[in-house]
């Protein structure tokens, strides 16, 4: 049905104009957008923001569980039963957990502290290098995380993982939180309570559940920001990255260790 | 030459007419579950010959766009899906969105592809927590109307109403 003659398409022409006028557009944008969206919700995450944790471990109270409880609450964890035949002890070793109580105790003093260890969001996340399907990545706020859809549930990551941060999914789950999808065969972490904090919120679950127990241990935000409460605290006290040695650059830190 | 032009056109005719049947069929009973808050609508976030065709693209997209990129308030969302399309039992339960006879099993047991979402995903809405995504209508006036006050905030207040 074509038809053949000497004068040059115009469609063609036009739309070719159009296609490349676009990408000049597309070229552009990103970097503008980089400085218009800071904060998750329609913008989507942003490379201006940064999202990390002080944790003041002397605020940190021996025996307190207010946090693990909050984020087992928040991310549909304490839905979980134990599977039928399991043993108390397989189920403890193997039950997800994305936060979880470490207790500290100086052999030399005796002196014993205490801090909530989770992912620890690295700039160079170890767990991210290895996996094969890109499933675990790293969002432009740096939060790292697992998009489960990609997952196979290989546990590259939780070998690479230096801070045991992640966890397994060993069994069909029967009920899910909306914010919190799971199911068997899929590996998951702490994400910074990336669900809330993409609808505006400016607190993870643990952050408060820890301040309402008084102890205000937990100071979660943009670390990018020099304004922000975490930027100011980074800035004013000595803190450390827990195996510092690896330079992963991690996006939680702790004061007090 | 003419005459396979017109073996062509009347095969071309017989599958349009063919083609136009059946979506004519498909067309004319609805899937929606009846008690369902999809039931009480026109249509979906797009019309129904549309979502019937390229809801899986929407909700992949969507999906990536979401997870990897964080961007929450997307049109299409999975959890608008059930918030919209479960329907109740005698009860008062929430039925689960794949269980017999439900809005996606219906369909998706005919054409004999089984939806992987709800493996992981919840499968009835979740009380007092509302969709991000399109669905948050039945919110929307009553927070027009109070200004200053968020959503949960509302849900939480109207527990409290509830209770008393």
């Amino acid at each position: 049905m074509s038809q053949k003659n000497d004068q040059p398409n115009m469609k063609r022409r036009e739309f070719l104009g159009k296609t490349i006028a676009a990408a000049s557009v597309a070229t552009i944008a990103p970097g503008v957008m980089l400085t218009v969206a800071r904060a998750g919700s329609d913008e989507g995450a942003s490379g201006a923001t940064r999202w990390g944790m002080l944790i003041n471990t002397a605020k940190c109270a021996n025996g307190c569980s207010a946090c693990v409880d909050a984020c087992d609450k928040e991310n549909g964890i304490d839905l979980l039963t134990k599977p039928e035949g399991q043993s108390d002890e397989m189920w403890n070793a193997q039950r997800p957990q994305w936060i979880r109580k470490v207790t500290l105790r100086d052999k030399q003093t005796g002196v014993v502290s205490n801090l909530p260890m989770m992912c620890q969001h690295c700039e160079k996340p170890p767990c991210v290098d290895v996996c094969p399907t890109t499933a675990s990545f790293k969002r432009a706020d740096g939060i790292v995380m697992v998009d489960r859809h990609l997952c196979i549930g290989c546990r590259y990551c939780m070998m690479a993982c230096p801070y045991k941060a992640r966890s397994f999914i060993h069994s069909d789950i029967a009920e899910q939180v909306v914010q919190a999808p799971r199911g068997k065969g899929c590996v998951e972490s702490c994400n910074l309570c990336a669900n809330r904090i993409d609808g505006g919120a400016a607190t993870t679950a643990c952050q408060d559940a820890c301040a309402a127990q008084g102890h205000h241990a937990i100071l979660f935000g943009d670390i990018k920001d020099p304004n922000s409460a975490i930027s100011k605290a980074l800035k004013t006290f000595e803190s450390k990255q827990i195996r510092a040695d690896l330079e992963l650059n991690t996006g939680v830190r702790y004061t007090n260790v | 030459m003419r005459s396979s032009t017109g073996i062509k056109r009347f095969a071309g005719l017989l599958m349009g007419g063919a083609i136009a049947l059946l979506s004519m069929g498909a067309q004319s009973e609805s899937a929606v579950t009846q008690g369902s808050r999809a039931a009480t609508m026109d249509a979906c976030v797009a019309p129904t010959a549309e979502m019937r065709r390229n809801h899986m693209d929407y909700l992949k997209h969507d999906r990536v766009q979401s997870v990897r990129e964080g961007v929450r308030d997307t049109k299409n969302s999975l959890v608008g899906c059930v918030d919209c399309h479960a329907s109740k039992d005698d009860s008062g339960n929430y039925k689960s969105i794949v269980a017999e006879g439900e809005f996606c099993q219906s369909c998706h047991s005919y054409v004999a592809v089984q939806p992987a979402c709800f493996q992981c995903h919840r499968k009835t809405p979740q009380q007092g927590h509302a969709a991000l995504g399109m669905n948050q209508d039945a919110a929307e006036p009553a927070l027009g109307l109070l200004p200053g006050i968020s959503r949960s905030d509302l849900s939480e207040l109207h527990a409290n109403v509830m209770e008393h």
